[in-house]
């Protein structure tokens, strides 16, 4: 907890923000010897939606996988530098990657759902993780909160693949939040989606940005603009051998992003304008 | 061109000329060409069962079911013949029953451990390895039980016979483990990639998205080759053949020489019964009831897939 004075903060209006959920400091991610991210330094404010956004390839699933260490997964893929989740860094040697992933939850492009009933589905991670409190009434409230209870209600015995693609999702939506997680990693959740299901996730965090910090990728400008409080704009330059190397080019308000960007570059991505 | 289709295209045509002519024999051709080396297999298939239940039949006109099932001994060949099936089932599933305790645990274990635990070069290379072991020819896994194990076996269980069921048994879990392995492996191995980063991204350990994702998403191949492996053991010759003796005896003590239902239409077989005689029939008999064995092993793997399979796809 020795981040509240911090300089890139205070040009915040909200009030209650004085400390980031997450900050990156100096962060590089690297796939074997490639380097896919480089220096990056960014802080994520609680309670609000952060919106990633780039070109394919420019390495924003990199930069969200390493604030749940999923990244520790990929065999040969390293982080350098420090993120902090609330003042502790997260690759210190004492922190347990389990635990950080329990705090940290995320939910994948593609949904994910396990091959159980829609009620394992969501007692799964808790029992897990020694939930002692009343199963059917998490269950239900998760998918209460994800806006899926009165289209599963009945068939809470059903196989969770046997829902639409945009179900689902909200159903992997539910899965995390049932962990009580703080934090919410979304890739490209609506990716797969029709406008329908993807206006109802968007509703959907707006409403549990209440409780989560969320951050978001999206190749959609219209959704980052629509519900994200912060954007940040991540581009790739060729390196010499011949790979792509992402680094942050801006991090602001959205509303500045998308009206006012500092750099010419983002303006051209964000309006769909190139060259 | 208006032999290909009605359709005519406007652009280009003599451009897109398929053979179909010739191709649409052709498909005709292959079509009865396997349809031809499908009813071969049906039919041989459908030719084994009919010869087994017709000599069974026969068999049956001359020693009652009720002898079948009742009588404590096995002595087809005496004089004063006794067919008390009992004594070849039990050796059957006594041997069955230690290799499969055998070869199921460590199977699965080594399966999970090679799919979720090997690094990718250690799995390159035991991979392979474990299919040519599970290519060795099962003679040489009995002499290898015979020779080696039991003598060992006998330094420290007292009362083991040269042949007994216990070092068959232990052997020919040995000799199906690779087969359990390799299988359960690849079921394993199958499981999307996604739902392991789902259950840990649910801050599950790796022991517990094994156990609680990837294991039972894997179960209709792992019980797949549980099935496959148990019918093996049950259908192994060669191993209790050389190991465990030919040596009729309702028991259940693994210590002892006894005769599976293998091993005794091997004995039958090499002897030079005519096909007439009852000794002959006898084999069918032996050999209808193995087959029920698996059939019914079989129709249960069925049921319990179907009832706890996860399916992902
Ligand atoms: N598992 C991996 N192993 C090796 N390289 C990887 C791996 N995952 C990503 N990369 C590389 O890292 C770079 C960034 O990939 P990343 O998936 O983070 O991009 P992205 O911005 O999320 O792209 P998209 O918008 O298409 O999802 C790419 O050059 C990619 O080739
Ligand atoms: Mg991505």
């Amino acid at each position: 907890m020795t981040n509240i004075a911090n300089p890139t903060m205070i040009s915040d209006s909200q009030p209650h923000l004085q400390e980031p959920a997450l900050k990156m400091e100096g962060v590089s991610i690297f796939y074997g010897s490639t380097p896919a991210i480089r220096e990056v330094y960014l802080d994520i404010p609680a309670h609000q939606i952060t919106a990633f956004i780039g070109p394919s390839g420019c390495g924003k699933s990199t930069v969200l996988r390493c604030f749940n260490r999923t990244n520790d997964l990929i065999p040969g893929a390293k982080v350098t530098g420090n993120v902090f989740f609330r003042g502790v860094n997260l690759y210190s040697k004492k922190v347990d990657p389990v635990e950080v992933r329990r705090r940290i939850g995320m939910v994948f492009q593609k949904p994910n759902p396990f091959p159980k009933s829609i009620y394992e589905n969501i007692a799964f991670g808790a029992r897990i993780n020694g939930y002692q409190g009343d199963m059917d009434q998490l269950v239900e409230n998760s998918l209460r909160r994800a806006a899926i209870w009165d289209e599963v209600k009945d068939k809470l015995k059903d196989s969770g693949l046997s829902l639409s693609g945009g179900q689902q999702q909200r159903l992997c939506i539910a899965r995390a939040i049932a962990i009580q997680p703080e934090v919410i990693l979304m890739d490209e959740p609506c990716s797969a989606l029709d406008p329908i299901s993807t206006l109802r996730i968007e509703e959907l965090m707006q409403e549990l940005k209440e409780q989560y910090t969320i951050v978001i990728v999206t190749h959609n400008m219209q959704q980052a603009s629509r519900v994200s409080d912060k954007t940040a704009f991540f581009n790739a330059e060729a390196t010499e051998q011949g790979g792509k190397l992402g680094f942050l080019v801006e991090y602001d308000d959205t509303v500045n992003i998308f009206t006012n960007p500092k750099q010419d570059f983002t303006r051209d991505y964000v309006s769909g304008r190139f060259g | 061109m208006n032999s290909h289709s009605s359709l005519a295209r406007s652009q280009n045509a003599e451009l897109w000329q398929p053979k179909r002519n010739l191709s649409k024999w052709s498909e005709q051709a292959v079509k009865y060409i396997f349809a031809t080396f499908a009813l071969i297999s049906v039919a041989t298939t459908l030719g084994i069962v009919f010869t087994l239940i017709f000599e069974t039949f026969e068999f049956f006109q001359e020693v009652s079911i009720f002898r079948f099932l009742t009588e404590t001994q096995w002595t087809p060949l005496f004089t004063n013949a006794k067919f008390g099936i009992w004594v070849l089932v039990s050796a059957t599933l006594m041997t069955s029953f230690i290799a499969v305790f055998v070869a199921l645990p460590v199977g699965l274990l080594a399966a999970i451990c090679l799919s979720e635990y090997a690094s990718p070069g250690l799995r390159r290379w035991l991979k392979p390895i474990l299919e040519i072991l599970a290519g060795v020819p099962s003679v040489v896994y009995g002499y290898f039980a015979l020779l080696f194990v039991t003598p060992i076996l006998q330094s420290f269980i007292p009362g083991l016979k040269t042949f007994n069921a216990l070092s068959a048994g232990l052997v020919m879990g040995i000799s199906i483990l690779p087969l359990v392995a390799s299988l359960s492996e690849d079921a394993i191995y199958a499981v999307p990639q996604s739902l392991r980063q789902g259950s840990y991204a649910l801050g599950t350990t790796k022991r517990e998205t094994i156990t609680g994702v990837v294991l039972p998403a894997a179960l209709s191949g792992i019980v797949a080759s549980f099935v496959l492996s148990v019918s093996r053991a049950v259908g192994e010759t060669m191993i209790v053949t050389v190991a465990a003796g030919a040596n009729p005896t309702l028991t259940l003590d693994p210590r002892v020489p006894v005769q599976t239902m293998t091993a005794f239409i091997v004995q039958v077989s090499l002897g030079d019964a005519p096909a007439t005689s009852l000794a002959f029939k006898t084999i069918f008999a032996v050999g209808m009831m193995l087959f029920l064995m698996t059939f019914i092993l079989n129709v249960f793997s069925f049921w319990f897939v179907r009832r706890f399979q996860e399916k992902y796809e």
